[in-house]
């Protein structure tokens, strides 16, 4: 298996063109991003309010429990739904992108709420003592507080998108999952493999790249170790930062 | 950070399982039983089928044929493409599948031209491995097709595959995965007609039907033998250069177990017609009946069980 695989991938043939590597690797990372962006405009506002008000909160439950919808049954009865309404290559588009993004919704969710829920109170009733509006309240504590919890939100919902967005192949669009599908309907499996693996490759990259975003946006004070809520940073700075500023969870992101 | 760690590390298992497949060509080994060689008689017998109802509708006729014989013979249906099939076939995990002949002919010699069903049979004769052997073939044939709506066929003026060439780069065709690559698919059609398409849907054949119906593509590879083309009026455009060949249906079996079933799918073969399938076919996809049930109904008729 692994000497077909390598000899797959050193063939100058599957480095270009449409069925070339880069280009079926920016059709899914494409896919992603739409589903992600999508599932953001909706999920985060709402996650949001949720928190922020408390809610509503059923809204993060019913989100969650439709985690259990099968992405590609999901698929099939949408793009028959979409398929006589929608002309041209949006008919398989749409269907894909919006399954996709349904998957990415809970997590994006469950993540926003959870960061504003988990606010220290402390915090809130300061920024409320100093004369904040609740908008402000919202914008300059409660978010920034929220993030790290947010982020891994953000992460475990590009991770599970990343991972499915090769269903969109068997509704013949591109994306890794082209090596997938039909490496096993010609029974090329070093094909098939390369795309199993380019997929799991794609998915760690991302979170890799997640990770550093996470790292520069969120604030050290929310170290671990820092009063706010147990964030995901390793900053060494973090530990000075708290010492001399008590008030740095009401900063706002750098 | 943690979760990049552990993402890597199960990448790198994940590199490891590949290795432990070893050399064989089929990576999903451990779920096919080894090849045995004894095949014996009296042991059991699968009827496989492709991924594609007119072939599961087959393998329930030729499995209902052997019952009636006393054998003990059951269904694998949808297994998937020929390139899947085959092998299978190979590793003696299915021991019967229904088959056509041109096609078959063109999957083990990728050269053929031929197209006289009465050629192409003795072809196939002639270069399937060793192993398995084809039974007497059927007058039924079912080829592919290359078929447009009734409308694209009047706007155009379309009768003939031929008549594609000057307009094909507008057009997008819808095909199962496998068209792209196979020598009768695209490469065929550019190389036999100059029909070059200016897309290509990948689609399996539930979703050809559903796209050219929908006019999200312009023309679909879809079997002769399909009842959705009289169902939507779609307009076969006819294959004047024989690309297609001869598509007849034949038997093809493990060599080591002709002996058991040569009779009883030879019976078969002798009844079975284009027209009876085209009618099993509008039951089974269009009436959404059981194909155990239409294959009984049909093998009842003949006098086969």
């Amino acid at each position: 298996m692994i000497p077909s695989l390598v000899s797959w991938f050193t063939d100058p043939a599957n480095w270009s063109g449409e069925d070339g590597i880069p280009n079926r690797l920016l059709e899914h990372v494409a896919y992603t991003a739409e589903a992600i962006l999508v599932a953001a405009v909706v999920a985060i506002p709402l996650g949001l309010w949720v928190g922020h008000t408390g809610r509503a909160r059923w809204l993060v439950s019913l989100a969650n429990s439709a985690r259990a919808v099968p992405t590609l049954g999901l698929l099939f009865v949408v793009s028959l739904w979409l398929g006589p309404r929608i002309t041209g290559d949006l008919a398989f588009v749409v269907p894909s992108i919006i399954v996709l993004a349904l998957l990415a919704v809970p997590p994006l969710l469950a993540g926003t709420y959870a960061g504003v829920q988990a606010v220290d109170p402390a915090a809130r009733d300061a920024a409320k003592g100093v004369g904040m509006t609740p908008l402000q309240v919202l914008r300059q504590v409660e978010v920034p507080n929220a993030l790290p919890l947010l982020f891994s939100g953000v992460r475990s919902a590009v991770l599970q998108v990343v991972a499915t967005a090769s269903v969109a192949a068997v509704i013949s669009l591109g994306g890794l999952g082209r090596y997938l599908i039909d490496g096993i309907a010609l029974g090329d499996y070093p094909r098939a493999a390369a795309g199993a693996v380019l997929v799991a490759v794609l998915a760690v990259l991302l979170d890799g790249v997640f990770a550093l975003v996470q790292r520069r946006v969120v604030s050290p004070g929310l170290a671990p170790g820092g009063r706010g809520v147990s964030g995901r940073g390793k900053d060494s700075r973090s530990v000075e930062v708290e010492a001399d500023s008590p008030s740095t969870p009401v900063r706002a992101p750098a | 950070m943690k979760r990049t760690t552990s993402a890597l590390a199960l990448l790198a298992a994940s590199i490891l399982g590949l290795t432990a497949c070893g050399s064989g060509n089929d990576p999903l080994a451990s779920e096919t039983p080894a090849a045995t060689t004894s095949g014996g008689s009296g042991e059991p017998i699968v009827v496989g089928g492709a991924n594609f109802s007119e072939s599961t509708l087959l393998a329930e006729i030729y499995a209902g044929a052997l019952r009636a014989k006393g054998l003990d013979a059951t269904t694998k249906p949808n297994i998937g493409s020929r390139e899947i099939y085959l092998r299978a076939l190979e590793d003696n995990s299915v021991q019967v599948f229904p088959e056509y002949t041109g096609a078959l002919a063109l999957f083990y010699d990728k050269s053929y031209t031929g197209t006289d069903p009465e050629e192409v049979y003795a072809h196939v004769q002639d270069i399937v491995p060793d192993t398995l052997t084809v039974l007497d073939k059927s007058v039924a044939e079912d080829n592919d097709s290359i078929v447009v709506t009734k409308q694209t066929a009047t706007e155009k003026g379309l009768t003939t595959i031929e008549d594609l060439a000057p307009v094909a780069g507008d057009l997008t065709l819808a095909a199962p995965p496998e068209f792209k690559e196979r020598p009768q698919g695209i490469p065929g059609l550019e190389k036999t007609y100059g029909v070059t398409f200016g897309s290509f849907r990948p689609l399996n054949p539930q979703g050809v039907v559903q796209a050219l119906k929908n006019g999200q593509v312009d023309a679909a590879n879809i079997f002769s033998t399909d009842p959705s083309i009289a169902e939507n009026e779609f307009v076969q455009l006819e294959d004047t250069k024989k690309l297609f060949g001869s598509q007849n249906i034949v038997p093809l079996v493990r060599a080591d177990r002709a002996d058991e079933v040569r009779d009883a799918l030879n019976a078969v073969s002798a009844k079975l017609t284009t027209e009876s399938i085209a009618q099993m076919l509008k039951q089974t996809d269009i009436d959404k009946k059981d194909p155990k049930a239409v294959a009984q109904e049909f093998l009842s008729a003949n006098g086969l069980g």
